[in-house]
């Protein structure tokens, strides 16, 4: 698909028409895979806890930060593992210190705490790394490569982040298929007290779902540095998105989450069709508040199922 | 009963005037500035008080109400009007005596909105926005509301951000002085510094009386039941989604009321008003004051916002209510002054049964 000259000026702008289309179709996916990641991260703790962390999205600027920092004495995928490896410890021990001795907290507390630890871990990265944007070099090529596949033109990064996206997912599906430990998680998800009575370290998976979650949240933030940029305060914004993700997928649904990922992500790339691009948190934060008012259980979500629920 | 319930009022409105001539006779009446932001940020926070401590609900989403207010506000009174003087609405607006004519910044003369019917517009469209979004985001619950009032907060916060008419990063400036009354200006002159500084607190006093009232009262009585089991008191006949809505929309307007003066005060506002951080900020200090208490709620804020405002937090002020935030949610749930102070006023407050109480519900 390539416009030669000669050609009505109608099928010129139905050729930049499509060709724009398909453009912000890559931009949404690349978006929505990010979203997707953090929303997963959500469902994850949200499955072992029943709590929102509402510090996901520090997770998310953390990893792209360490591995901002790292990659300047070591190599780009050993920064990269360094930085996971890095919030992971992070992840976990804030909830060693801040959750796991909690008895029977009630949701109004854990919102305020898990509040409160993000707005420590955005002060602490304000003050280690000042208010500067950062940013990783692309993995393969450099800011103007790219691949054109029928005159879309992609940026190799933007594989990077979907392909890095579909392969969490993919292994999360197996971890928690097939691993015993991925099975212990889903019994105490599933029912906590029964899971205690089989001899399942509760506590610990909880703990765990905190490590595995900050891991998968530092991943995403270090594949998505190139394009987005990191910042201290990113985190908040990309933690409202992760969670309308989640809630569009509904809670809980991890493989759900993917889907509205991407669905939120074309959204609000083509919203700038109609409104000006400061305006593009507004979307999303529509559709989520949109989605809770209306199906609080998710697209995905069960009528019969929700109704028991409680919102 | 009646005269007990008024008491702290009469307490603090000691208190008030002795601090005012502790300051003037120290030579430190320069002070008074800041104490006088506080009390218009002490007025937002009392209403998160009622809607959070009696009421049961959690708004991430106050200082979007304030904004509404301020902005608003801002808005109107800067407008100038005179190139479209002789339009008809334009001319129906100056003959219902809504419009005012001022000295501009530059010699001319600008026409723009009185602020009395300013401050009228921007506590009504808060009232507005309130009910209009309150209707759905209060049926939520836990999560879900918290979730829901931080993205109206933040929808706020980006539309004033984003919009070039509100100055975008810049906000608005050069708001003009607020005639309350005649004699009465509310602006940052340093001049009228005690007039300004009485009317912030016989405002937050007159909130306080109203507060202390309502809670005593039957829509008291039937805000505690919702916090403490709503499907109870919706089966005692309490229509809970009007009461908590009531409250909502109250708490609302004080914080668009507070906007309103605050930004006359400061003479501008900036979309750092609006911002996410402030919303907690007001959560925090509620939390500390020990939910469901609105005079810890209001001694807390007179502390935590002076010393904020007088800078003693420095570069860490957000990291200060941050840490607030934890230690008190981790260690006393019921803030740390709430349970001194309900013994100190003895029959203010109903005694609570268990020692988990006020706030941890939802």
């Amino acid at each position: 698909m390539s416009y030669q000259p000669g050609h009505s000026l109608l099928s010129f702008l139905e050729f930049v028409l499509i060709e724009l289309f398909f453009q912000y179709i890559v931009a949404g996916l690349t978006y929505g895979t990010i979203y997707a990641i953090i929303g997963i991260g959500f469902n994850i703790i949200y499955n072992t806890t029943g709590i929102i962390n509402f510090a996901q999205g520090e997770f998310v600027m953390l990893g792209g930060m360490t591995a901002v920092t790292l990659h300047a004495f070591l190599p780009l995928p050993l920064a990269i593992v360094g930085a996971v490896l890095c919030t992971m410890v992070i992840g976990g021990l804030i909830e060693i210190a801040f959750i796991r001795w909690l008895v029977k907290p009630s949701v109004l507390r854990m919102i305020i705490i898990t509040i409160g630890v993000s707005i420590l871990i955005r002060e602490a990265a304000r003050t280690v790394w000042g208010e500067g944007v950062r940013s990783l070099p692309y993995f393969t090529g450099n800011e103007v490569s790219a691949l054109s596949f029928c005159g879309v033109r992609v940026s190799p990064q933007v594989l990077w982040s979907i392909g890095v996206c579909s392969v969490i997912v993919l292994l999360l599906n197996l971890f928690f298929k097939y691993t015993m430990l991925g099975r212990e998680m889903r019994a105490c998800a599933s029912n906590r007290e029964a899971a205690a009575l089989c001899g399942i370290p509760t506590r610990s998976m909880v703990t765990f779902s905190f490590v595995l979650s900050a891991g998968i949240g530092a991943l995403a933030g270090c594949v998505v540095s190139p394009i987005t940029y990191t910042q201290y305060s990113i985190g908040t914004g990309l933690a409202i998105k992760g969670f309308t993700v989640a809630i569009l997928g509904g809670l809980g649904n991890s493989m759900a989450a993917v889907g509205a990922g991407f669905i939120l992500g074309i959204l609000e790339s083509f919203s700038i069709w109609v409104l000006p691009t400061a305006y593009k948190d507004t979307i999303s934060i529509s559709i989520l508040l949109l989605m809770l008012f209306v199906r609080p259980g998710g697209l995905f979500g069960d009528k019969e199922a929700m109704r028991l629920k409680d919102f | 009963m009646k005269t007990s319930r008024h008491i702290p009022v009469f307490i603090l409105f000691g208190v008030v005037v002795i601090v005012q001539l502790a300051t003037a006779m120290t030579g430190k009446a320069f002070y008074l500035t800041q104490l006088t932001m506080t009390a218009y940020y002490s007025l937002i926070v009392i209403g998160l008080c009622l809607l959070m401590g009696f009421a049961g609900q959690i708004s991430l989403g106050h200082a979007g109400f304030f904004a509404i207010g301020g902005y608003t506000s801002a808005v109107l009174t800067t407008l100038d009007l005179s190139a479209y003087k002789d339009t008809g609405p334009v001319v129906v607006l100056a003959k219902l005596g809504f419009l005012i004519s001022r000295q501009g910044l530059y010699g001319g003369q600008v026409l723009s909105v009185h602020p009395w019917a300013a401050c009228v517009a921007a506590v009504l469209l808060a009232l507005g926005t309130a009910w209009a979004i309150g209707i759905p985001v209060l049926k939520l619950r836990g999560h879900y509301l918290a979730m829901a009032t931080l993205g109206f907060g933040t929808i706020i916060y980006s539309i004033v951000l984003g919009t070039p008419r509100f100055g975008a990063a810049d906000g608005i400036s050069s708001v003009p002085p607020f005639p309350v009354l005649p004699g009465v200006n509310i602006s940052g002159d340093s001049s009228i510094r005690l007039v300004n500084y009485y009317f912030a607190w016989i405002l937050v006093l007159a909130a306080m009386v109203l507060l202390a009232n309502l809670i005593h009262s039957r829509v008291g009585r039937a805000l505690r039941s919702i916090h403490g089991a709503e499907d109870a008191a919706k089966a005692m006949g309490v229509d809970t989604a009007r009461f908590k809505l009531y409250t909502f929309m109250l708490s609302a307007v004080l914080a668009a009321v507070a906007g309103v003066f605050l930004t006359h005060f400061k003479g501008g506002i900036g979309p750092s008003e609006a911002s996410i951080m402030k919303s907690v900020r007001y959560v925090a200090i509620v939390a500390v004051g020990g939910m469901g208490s609105i005079w810890g709620t209001l001694i807390m804020s007179v502390v935590l916002n002076f010393f904020s405002l007088r800078g003693y937090f420095g570069t860490f002020d957000d990291a200060v209510f941050g840490g607030i935030l934890i230690l008190i949610m981790l260690f006393a749930p019921d803030g740390i002054i709430g349970a001194d102070l309900r013994r100190m006023v003895g029959n203010l407050l109903p005694k609570q049964k268990s020692s988990h109480g006020a706030g941890t519900h939802v």
